[in-house]
């Protein structure tokens, strides 16, 4: 990626880590002040595409340099503001980045649908407000920076999910319990920090990191600790604290749906992930204890209990958003596993399952465009109807069920292979059963695309064979990187590899 | 065990707040109030922040550059409240303003400086040897400024929800509304 960086004269790409953050946040009120809603997108197409930008050259910079700490404000960490970027978050801001820009593109068509008129520049514009929060809790170094930009992130959040209100009057209870819960969660977190200030009198997240492992652990951090897991897990939406997320998930608008699905909860578990290793020591008794006790048995929980729940499911969102509470599980297992082989194996799952679920949404969106589709049975005779869209969906669905030749199928094997080094037979078996349920829900999805035939309906509408083009291109993005990314595997483990070696040390 | 209770009296009633806010969510059916019990558990935690800020005797943190003598007690200050383990954070400002008239104080008075370094490392009572003036950490103030505004922003958001639920309902209690979804979902009357 160093020829991203080379297009930007040295003094911008310095200030990279910082303009990630401010332009999305400028642009914000930029947006709302749009007349209609194509001017808005236009604003934040424009910006998404420079937080991609920009996204990358953090990400190409860490990868060739190492470490980038920027000093906000020219203050010294730890008393000031220190954005402090390692593989690790790099990865995830470049994540969250280029799905942003995708969904972004994906926007127009859908959020022309969804959404009247008059409110569509103002949704663009608490949609930059998310972006630029879900951007901050990854880039900063910051333990009470993370609350704040959590909440900003947060709160424009359930606004953006009560805008599916216009289809479903259902999104506005979604958004009220998500919102009742989300708070409950931060103010969790934020009393762990305080916890953490008391027991070290600094904010800096390695600097408490370091004050910790000098002066050892006490009731207090141990108290900080839980309130901090509790909160980032709700966030994350770790079982059982996802009960917020299926309802959020089906009823926001698609727009919201596939945007959330790759980048919000990816980010809490980055967040999750930055507290227990560069925070609180893996090597800590409690710490290591939790990784069996707490990450690991939830994890497999999760896989089970989520997608059983996930084969019942009748709305198609729905279905798909339990199947996420399953993926977190995943990631949680990978994480629990406590060596730098597990957790690359849960990062790697964390990118692959946003690259999934976005292209899922978005084709569900598409769908959704032209028919209205919902339910799983409104999905019939898709695949005559619609047949790019559903090839699309057909392919990612399958990687969801980590069939080889997907994606999905290289993130399972990681899994396997870090558990089978830790001697973990029973979280092999998880894995494989969870990987059947899953093919049972996803075998629900695609008999009724291909093997139903489609109800009249879709007949009065001869002009809709395909999405519009704002949808099929992302869309394909997606689904053509579920296949490219097993041939060239190791691009996206690269990456993978060195964000975990980046707060493990590589053991 | 009453002592230890009385030493940290400031945490009864946040806890006492704390819990009756978080049952408040959870008992109650009524989305208003179940927003009032947020609200009242959040101000709990806001609580929390501002009374570890608190040194016992200290002023408010207002530096006055004409003394010497006032900039080496809040020097003192930030160590005696890293002593006490529960509000080092304000070294940082203290640090910065100090340690130049420090050095010039020791210039002047060498062996008083030397005397006062040692309290700094004994860190207990520095502050009262050095002057009168101790001061209170600033820092979780500004940050509860801050989760304030984000308490506020919650709230209104909360609100503006109720009302379109209630516009969309007609009603904002949890078993009306449940009702209302299952009814619609199953196709019987509301």
């Amino acid at each position: 990626m160093d020829f991203l960086v080379n297009l930007l004269p040295s003094g911008l790409a310095h200030h990279a880590p910082a303009l990630v953050i401010v332009i999305p946040l400028v642009a914000a009120a930029v947006a709302a002040l749009m007349p209609n809603g194509r001017l808005g997108w236009i604003v934040a197409m424009v910006t998404a595409s420079l937080v991609a930008f920009f996204s990358l050259v953090v990400l190409g910079l860490v990868l060739s340099d190492g470490l980038i700490s920027y000093h906000m404000g020219g203050w010294e960490p730890p008393y000031g503001i220190e954005l402090r970027v390692d593989a690790l978050n790099a990865v995830v801001l470049a994540l969250v980045g280029v799905m942003g820009l995708l969904c972004v593109i994906f926007a127009l068509p859908s959020v022309g649908d969804e959404i009247e008129e008059g409110k569509q520049a103002l949704f663009y514009s608490a949609f930059l407000v998310a972006l630029a929060g879900l951007l901050g809790v990854t880039i900063t170094g910051d333990a009470f920076n993370v609350f704040v930009f959590l909440e900003i992130s947060s709160i424009s959040t359930y606004t953006i999910i009560a805008m599916g209100a216009g289809k479903d009057r259902r999104a506005l209870t979604a958004s009220y319990n998500y919102l009742i819960l989300g708070t409950i969660g931060a103010t969790f977190f934020v009393i762990g920090v305080g916890f953490l200030y008391m027991a070290t009198g600094s904010l800096n997240m390695a600097d408490i990191g370091q004050i910790l492992q000098e002066q050892g652990h006490n009731r207090v951090t141990q108290a900080a600790f839980a309130f901090i897991v509790v909160g980032l897990g709700l966030k994350a939406a770790m079982f059982p604290l996802h009960v917020w997320l299926p309802n959020a998930y089906a009823f926001a608008p698609n727009f919201v749906t596939a945007f959330l699905a790759s980048t919000a909860t990816k980010v809490a578990f980055y967040a999750l992930i930055r507290f227990l290793f560069s925070v609180f020591h893996p090597d800590v008794a409690f710490v290591e204890l939790s990784f069996t006790w707490v990450f690991a048995a939830v994890g497999v929980i999760a896989m089970m209990v989520a997608s059983s729940q996930a084969i019942f499911q009748t709305d198609a969102r729905r279905l798909l958003a339990y199947s996420s509470v399953a993926q977190v599980g995943y990631m949680m297992l990978g994480l629990g596993m406590g060596t730098a082989a597990g957790l690359s194996a849960g990062i790697l799952h964390l990118i692959n399952h946003a690259i999934m679920k976005g292209a899922l949404f978005m084709a569900l969106g598409a769908f959704a465009l032209h028919f209205g589709v919902r339910q799983i049975r409104d999905l019939n005779g898709l695949g005559r109807t619609m047949p790019a869209s559903a090839g699309a969906f057909t392919i990612v669905g399958l990687s969801l069920v980590g069939v080889p030749l997907t994606i999905g199928f290289t993130s399972k094997w990681y899994l396997i292979t870090a558990a089978l080094e830790r001697g973990w037979w029973w979280a092999v078996a998880a894995l494989i059963i969870s990987s059947l349920m899953a093919l049972a829900y996803v075998a629900r999805m695609l008999s009724a695309i291909w093997m139903e035939s489609p109800p009249e309906h879709h007949a009065a509408k001869p002009a809709a064979r395909h999405a519009p083009y704002m949808v099929l291109v992302p869309m394909g993005i997606l689904a053509f990187a579920n296949l490219y990314f097993f041939f060239h595997a190791d691009v996206l483990v690269g990456l993978a590899e060195a964000a975990a070696n980046a707060v493990t040390g590589g053991h | 065990m009453l002592d230890i209770i009385l030493e940290r009296f400031n945490y009864i009633p946040i806890i006492i707040l704390m819990m009756t806010g978080l049952y408040v969510v959870i008992a109650t059916g009524n989305l208003v109030k179940r927003l009032v019990g947020l609200s009242l558990f959040q101000t709990s935690v806001f609580l929390l922040y501002i009374t570890i800020g608190k040194v016992f005797g200290g002023q408010p943190p207002i530096l006055d550059g004409a003394h010497h003598g006032d900039e080496e007690g809040s020097h003192g200050a930030g160590y005696a409240a890293a002593g006490h383990g529960e509000a080092g954070g304000d070294h940082a400002a203290a640090d910065s303003h100090a340690e130049p008239a420090a050095d010039a104080h020791a210039g002047d008075h060498a062996a008083e400086a030397v005397e006062h370094a040692s309290d700094y490392a004994a860190g207990a009572d520095a502050a009262h040897h050095a002057s009168e003036v101790l001061y209170s950490n600033p820092l979780p103030h500004v940050l509860i400024l801050t989760a304030i505004v984000v308490g506020v922003a919650t709230l209104a958001v909360g609100l503006a929800l109720v009302v379109r639920i209630r516009e969309a309902y007609g009603t904002i209690e949890d078993d009306g509304l449940n009702a209302a979804d299952y009814n619609r979902e199953t196709g019987g009357s509301e």
